[in-house]
């Protein structure tokens, strides 16, 4: 007896939610035995790993909170994805959206200016800032065919450091004990919380509504069937006349937009002023939460939901458990890998094959 | 077989595959006799591909017993089949187009069988006429010759059965004549051949025996010498073959206009175009025969828009200089196109119909101010599938499951669908069944009569000649001056075809004696 891969005639459905759900359980096992073999009680490891992290209603906003930006960067990467765009560069457009929306807030100050106007326009300024950070690797690409992976993954460093510098100079906060930090924002300049009690802010529904328009846009509009069909098939693309430079410029910008903003919630949410890094990776980590997610907006939704949760629970075992915090990688890799695995199943059926 | 007094060489009893959608071959019965040519005709989809796979060894059969030479055998893989002595020359070539003759024929043999390699190829292509310099790179090689080099290969490994699985596609008449010979030849000598072809004429010519299979089971048996090409057709599609219709043209306006086309190709092993010129005008046919990799790939791709050109007036459509814009924009302006590839580029093999729909057709209410309307689309795509008989579930099927004659079907739906004023079509009958192509063509010649200009791209001489008004021939990236039918003949083209392959074809006896 052996086990043969037999194509489906069509990519299955029911494989597509399934898919997701045994690399859940898969990285579930490995868990297990890696929490094991470090000594650990793997339920107590378990618990303090998944279960304990939002067990209140403080730890659910939490989760939330990280959520968003996740969900936000993710959707904005997925819709170059589909078009077999490759922005890898979303942790610079996060920072070059801060900076500017950031930048704003500073430049503001004290005046008094209402936060139904400053908001949104630190959200505009951000989702410029990170469109233009975008528009780099899209005007080399399309210019001079520069594969967009390298120049947007290099700008990445370019723009920790322009923070940097800005922070350490500039930008510094002059009575901030020479810390390299800016000043606090203004209250007007800070997101609205919209559960007492939480730092959950208004980020999240910034984050969902861009989540509904993406849907809208993939699901209904034909730029994005048109994009679907440039990541599918090239040369059915190129035959029926669309675009691949409009394509790169769209995916990329769609992808730096939406980091930008995902950079100003940061900034004018749970920080509240610019530091020399904004964010513990989100932009690296959304890439995986876009393909969790099988670049579909709901389905990045709820993948935000859990990486967000890899992201606390790392927090958590840290603490109580004093695992180190490569544990929250490990997971990341581990949930990745399996997902890839269990991709197969989309379009092949495991089948017993006797030998006659 | 008590009735026959020899064993059969291979015999195949109630062989059964069944596919998650559909029933391949349904016990089907086969019997190969030493030295016979065997013909097994059928349409696309008729389960004939899936029955050699599973004498080949590419598929497991479900259900069923081979027996080779009288013994029962698991053949497994094509390694396995080989070392019985069973060889397969594919439809689509596999062959490295940057090696030599020689390094390919290598590749495939076991490691003990390459020692004096070189001798040996030229041996054996001389005994049964196909020259061949083991030396040459494929890449250099016309389409008929890279087939010699597969059905070499095969021969070295001194196969006692042959499959050849529609073999002519991509041959000119000339070519084909010669490779029957070879197949006679090798028959002469024990070889069985089994002949997978929906080409009547040929079967008649060349076959002892024909298994006719429709919907995966056997429908018939019989001499193909002694019947007729309708006989043979109303054993094959179950009932009676359309024939087109053609009255004379009404011609108008022309309305695609090509003047002094010339393009560098972008691919090494591309054919640059020199001077193109023609016109095509309302309510005619214009068939561009040739044997392919002669220019066609690139002339289509400057036609369709793939391949922007940087001077306008090169191609005018309708009055317009069309030849700088887009594949989008020529559509606005009137134009459809059926490209030769039907999966990847036709048509998204991962999208449904309704979606492959949505590829080219933007009108009749399928997108408004920029959005998709569902039911609109769904709509168009019924009416497709149901004028054109596409076999399929419905506007929610996946492109990749119809079969291959189904889904070009579908894309000349689509594309006539879209009331165009030009139609370009690029080999539109290429391994579709006789049922379909026929009602394919039918389709190309009402456009005609409705006053659009049709310009068709075709290697298959005979398709060409019924359904064109006026032919020319494209050879090394040049076109002859469109001569009409009446006034030529399939040997006056044949010649003009083979004219174009001939510095190949002509210095490769000469060259075989170095």
């Amino acid at each position: 007896m052996k086990i043969s891969l037999e194509a489906r005639p069509a990519p299955s459905r029911s494989a597509v939610v399934a898919a997701p759900l045994i690399a859940t359980l898969a990285t579930l096992c490995v868990g297990f035995v890696v929490f094991s073999a470090l000594g650990k009680n793997p339920l107590v490891a378990f618990d303090a790993f998944f279960i304990a992290p939002i067990a209140t209603r403080y730890g659910v906003a939490e989760l939330l909170l990280k959520a968003s930006p996740l969900m936000l960067i993710a959707t904005g990467l997925a819709i170059g994805y589909r078009a077999n765009v490759w922005n890898i560069g979303a942790e610079g457009q996060l920072t070059l959206g801060a900076l500017a929306g950031g930048g704003v807030a500073l430049a503001v100050g004290d005046a008094e200016l209402s936060p139904a106007l400053l908001l949104p326009t630190m959200f505009v300024a951000g989702a410029a800032a990170g469109m233009l950070w975008a528009a780099i690797p899209a005007w080399l690409r399309t210019r001079f065919n520069a594969n967009e992976i390298l120049t947007s993954l290099m700008l990445v460093y370019v723009a920790t450091l322009l923070l940097s510098w800005l922070v350490h100079g500039p930008w510094r906060d002059p009575e901030g004990f020479n810390f390299p930090q800016s000043k606090m924002f203004g209250a007007n300049a800070m997101l609205p919380i919209v559960l007492p009690e939480t730092r959950l802010n208004a980020g999240l529904l910034v984050a969902l509504a861009i989540v509904a328009l993406a849907w809208l846009f993939v699901r209904r509009h034909i730029v994005g069937f048109e994009m679907r069909v440039a990541g599918l098939s090239p040369d059915a693309a190129n035959y029926a006349g669309i675009s691949w430079r409009r394509n790169i410029w769209l995916g990329m910008l769609a992808g730096g937009a939406c980091a930008g903003l995902a950079g100003v919630s940061e900034a004018a949410g749970p920080i509240g002023q610019l530091l020399p890094s904004m964010s513990p990776g989100y932009g690296f980590a959304a890439i995986i939460v876009a393909f969790v997610g099988r670049l579909h907006p709901a389905g990045i939704a709820l993948a935000s939901l859990l990486m967000s949760l890899l992201y606390l629970g790392g927090e958590s075992a840290q603490v109580n458990l004093a695992l180190p915090s490569a544990v929250t990688g490990l997971f990341e890799g581990t949930l990745l890998f399996f997902l890839l695995a269990a991709d197969v199943l989309v379009n092949y059926r495991p089948r017993l094959a006797q030998r006659v | 077989m008590a009735d026959t007094p020899e064993r059969p060489r291979l015999s195949l009893r109630g062989i059964t595959k069944r596919y998650p959608t559909v029933l391949a071959n349904d016990g089907i019965d086969l019997d190969v006799m030493p030295g016979e040519i065997h013909a097994v005709l059928g349409e696309n989809g008729a389960g004939k591909s899936t029955l050699m796979k599973i004498i080949y060894g590419i598929v497991e059969p479900d259900a069923g017993t081979i027996r080779w030479e009288g013994d029962v055998v698991h053949v497994g893989n094509p390694a396995r089949a080989r070392k019985l002595g069973i060889g397969m020359v594919f439809q689509h070539f596999s062959l490295f187009e940057t090696l030599s003759v020689a390094d390919n024929i290598r590749l495939a043999l076991e490691p003990g069988q390459t020692k004096r390699l070189r001798r040996r190829i030229r041996d054996v292509s001389a005994r049964y006429g196909l020259p061949l310099v083991p030396a040459r790179r494929i890449h250099t090689m016309s389409v008929g010759e890279r087939q010699r080099v597969e059905i070499v290969r095969c021969l070295l490994q001194d196969p006692r059965l042959l499959i050849m699985d529609e073999p002519t596609s991509v041959l000119t008449p000339q070519a084909t004549l010669h490779l029957f010979d070879t197949l006679r030849a090798l028959a002469q000598k024990g070889c069985s051949i089994l002949y997978i072809s929906h080409k009547l004429d040929e079967i008649r010519a060349l076959c002892q025996r024909a298994t006719v299979l429709r919907a995966g089971r056997v429908t018939g048996q019989c001499d193909p010498r002694r019947e007729t090409t309708a006989s043979l057709a109303r054993m094959m599609i179950g009932g009676e073959l359309p024939h087109p219709v053609h009255r004379a043209a009404q011609t108008g306006a022309p309305a695609l206009r090509v003047d002094a086309l010339d393009l560098r190709a972008d691919d090494p092993f591309g054919t640059s175009l020199s001077g193109i010129a023609f016109d095509v005008r309302e309510g005619e046919i214009l068939g561009i025969a040739g044997v392919s990799g002669n220019g066609q790939k690139e002339l289509l791709a400057a036609l369709s828009g793939e391949r922007p050109l940087a001077r306008a007036n090169a191609i005018t459509l309708c009055g317009t200089p069309v030849a700088s814009l887009d594949a989008f924009a020529r559509r606005k302006l009137g134009l459809a196109f059926i490209p030769e590839d039907r999966l990847g580029r036709g048509a998204v093999p991962e999208m449904t119909l309704a979606d492959n729909a949505l590829l080219t057709a933007r009108g009749d209410g399928n997108v408004v101010r920029g959005l998709i309307r569902g039911s609109a689309v769904a709509t168009f795509t019924k009416r497709i599938i149901a004028t054109f008989g596409v076999k399929a579930s419905g506007p929610e099927a996946v492109a990749r499951s119809l079969s291959g004659g189904n889904l070009q079907k579908f894309i000349v739906g689509r594309e006539i669908g879209q009331r165009p004023k030009v139609l370009i079509a690029a080999q539109p009958t290429w391994g579709v069944d006789v049922g379909a192509a026929a009602q394919i063509r039918q389709a190309l010649i009402d456009l005609r009569e409705r006053g659009v200009a049709v310009l068709v791209v075709s290697e298959e001489l005979d398709e060409l000649i019924e359904i064109c008004d006026r032919l020319a021939v494209m050879a090394q990236g040049r076109l002859s001056p469109p001569k009409p039918v009446r006034e030529t003949s399939a040997e006056e083209i044949g010649l003009l075809m083979a004219a174009a392959a001939s510095p190949h074809e002509a210095e490769t006896p000469a060259a075989m004696e170095t």
